[in-house]
């Protein structure tokens, strides 16, 4: 079971670390990682094995909001499913 | 592996394109509950609704949670309440207040089902219920009421028609001290469905199951914004995007109602396809009609760019769903869309042009607001004008209007929220009150030599 974390704003030292020391902690397994630094602005998508997390879909969400927060960045958490519904038949 | 482009074209939609679920509806049947002593049947109904959905509201959050998509509205519809009350007899408000108390304890945003089905006469229950509806609307809050008045294969009740006039306009003023809201959560159908998600129409029909869900998805927003970013391309270019875009949405409808079904133990019923705009900004089907081309939503070529709007969607979401119903279709509810009261305000729009939109779209003169001192007879009119397109054409055609005590042309209304609010727009001077005094019925329509 994959969720996927999309991560934008402005580029700073320590984002990826930030991110995947967050699912380290919660026992979310990163998968795959996309990343680009376009003109100061940072994209990042994550695809983390959430099946042996923790902590629950949203406390996960919460928390990685919380940290988007403190470092000006738009973080969100969704579920594989919903991408895999719309973009595949 | 999905690809970047795809996983961002989903977050962008949702966060700023207002992709939402609607509403997850659960069709409750209260055939059962009947009882020839009325409060005993109030009781068994309000047991059901509360064993039966008291976990909706906490399914539908964490569904949300899981797949970070909001679920706007949790509802619920029930058996037309005209069938229980030809049971029991007795004070059909008492069933509306029952419904408030079971709304309450689930904590749903709106029960629907204080409801008559009268399309070819009444029966036992029916027009006590009708009777009551301004009553009922004005003693609750989330209480929906609507009332059938014709069908393709029935013809057009004109009794009832005639009484749905004045029931229209005493609703609106038994709430004129709560900007007239009683109407707002009333329709009048022409061929009403019996899986209808949506409010205020809904109820769960006869022939459903004991306890189904129903899920109507939204977008306008994402239509809208596909097609901006769409450079040139012709007409059949844009219907295939409409398409394209309606089937992403409709996906995400399915899981949903799958995973909500699910977790609550009951048959998942439909997905209806409707494009259901709010009066967020961005969030509207006129905007979508001003995006295709038009100046502003109401002029010459609105008919035909909607009645393709409105087929693509279907098209596309048909593929993407195991089981669509409902309504199906693009909702044009006036005070709900932020370039329909534009277009209204700026005289574009008018009800005469309304009416020929909803010829080709689902579902109705929706949310409109008239001036307060239109006659109960020229409401009927409108009514019977309505129900006679969705006779004619095999479809579901509905009034919601509001009467708006007090105001005139060029006044506003406010209700807030999903509701919005709309400005008076100007209704036809000359009467057609001895036409309606006739009543009788309008009989059913020729099936063949379709000219």
């Amino acid at each position: 079971m994959n969720a996927v974390i999309s991560v934008i704003g402005k580029d700073t030292v320590g984002i990826l670390a930030a991110v995947s020391g967050l699912c380290a902690q919660v026992n979310a397994n990163v998968q795959d990682v996309t990343q680009s630094v376009l003109g100061g602005y940072f994209a990042m998508i994550m695809v983390v094995d959430i099946s042996k997390c923790n902590v629950d879909l949203s406390d996960l969400r919460t928390q990685l909001t919380a940290l988007g927060q403190d470092r000006n960045l738009q973080i969100h958490l969704m579920h594989e499913d919903i991408f895999n519904s719309m973009h595949r038949i | 592996m999905l690809s970047t482009s795809e996983i961002l074209e989903t977050i962008q939609m949702i966060q700023q394109e207002n992709l939402d679920i609607r509403t997850i509806t659960m069709g409750i049947s209260l055939l059962d509950c009947a009882d020839t002593d009325i409060d005993r049947a109030c009781e068994k109904i309000y047991q059901k609704i509360t064993t039966r959905a008291k976990d909706l509201v906490k399914v539908g959050q964490q569904i949300e949670d899981k797949y970070g998509i909001p679920i706007v509205n949790k509802r619920i519809s029930v058996t037309p309440i005209s069938h229980v009350l030809a049971v029991s007899g007795g004070d059909p408000v008492k069933y509306a207040l029952t419904l408030e108390r079971a709304a309450g304890t689930v904590g749903v945003n709106f029960l629907g089902g204080f409801s008559a089905l009268v399309q070819k006469g009444f029966a036992p229950g029916d027009m006590e219920l009708i009777e009551a509806i301004p009553e009922a609307l004005r003693q609750t809050e989330h209480i929906c009421a609507s009332v059938n008045v014709g069908s393709t294969r029935t013809g057009i009740n004109m009794d009832a028609v005639k009484m749905m006039g004045e029931i229209v306009k005493k609703s609106a003023e038994v709430t004129a001290d709560k900007n007239c809201i009683g109407p707002a959560k009333l329709v009048v159908f022409c061929n009403a469905v019996e899986d209808n998600p949506f409010m205020a129409g809904a109820f769960h029909g006869v022939g459903e199951p004991d306890c189904v869900i129903n899920v109507g998805v939204s977008g306008p927003g994402v239509v809208r914004a596909a097609l901006a970013k769409m450079q040139g391309g012709d007409l059949t270019d844009v219907a295939d995007l409409i398409k394209k875009t309606a089937f992403k949405i409709t996906r995400m409808g399915q899981l949903v109602g799958a995973e909500a079904a699910e977790a609550l133990g009951v048959p998942f019923g439909i997905v209806d396809l409707s494009l259901a705009p709010t009066p967020a900004i961005g969030d509207s089907v006129a905007h979508i009609l001003e995006e295709i081309g038009l100046e502003q939503c109401g002029t010459h070529g609105t008919t035909a760019a909607l009645a393709m709007l409105n087929d693509a969607v279907k098209k596309g979401g048909v593929m993407a769903s195991s089981n669509v119903g409902g309504l199906s279709g693009a909702f044009i509810p006036v005070s709900e869309d932020a370039g329909m009261i534009a277009a209204a305000k700026a005289g574009t729009l008018t009800l005469e042009k309304l009416e020929a939109m909803t010829a080709v779209c689902s579902v109705g003169l929706d949310m409109i607001v008239v001036p307060g001192d239109i006659t109960p007879a020229t409401i009927s009119a409108i009514i019977a004008d309505e129900a006679a397109i969705g006779m004619v054409n095999s479809k579901t055609t509905a009034v919601r209007i509001i009467p708006a005590i007090g105001k005139k042309v060029g006044e506003e209304l406010e209700f807030g929220g999903l509701l919005g609010s709309g400005p008076v727009m100007p209704v036809g001077s000359k009467s057609a009150e001895k036409m309606i005094a006739r009543g009788g019925r309008i009989p059913a329509p020729l099936q063949s030599l379709k000219n």
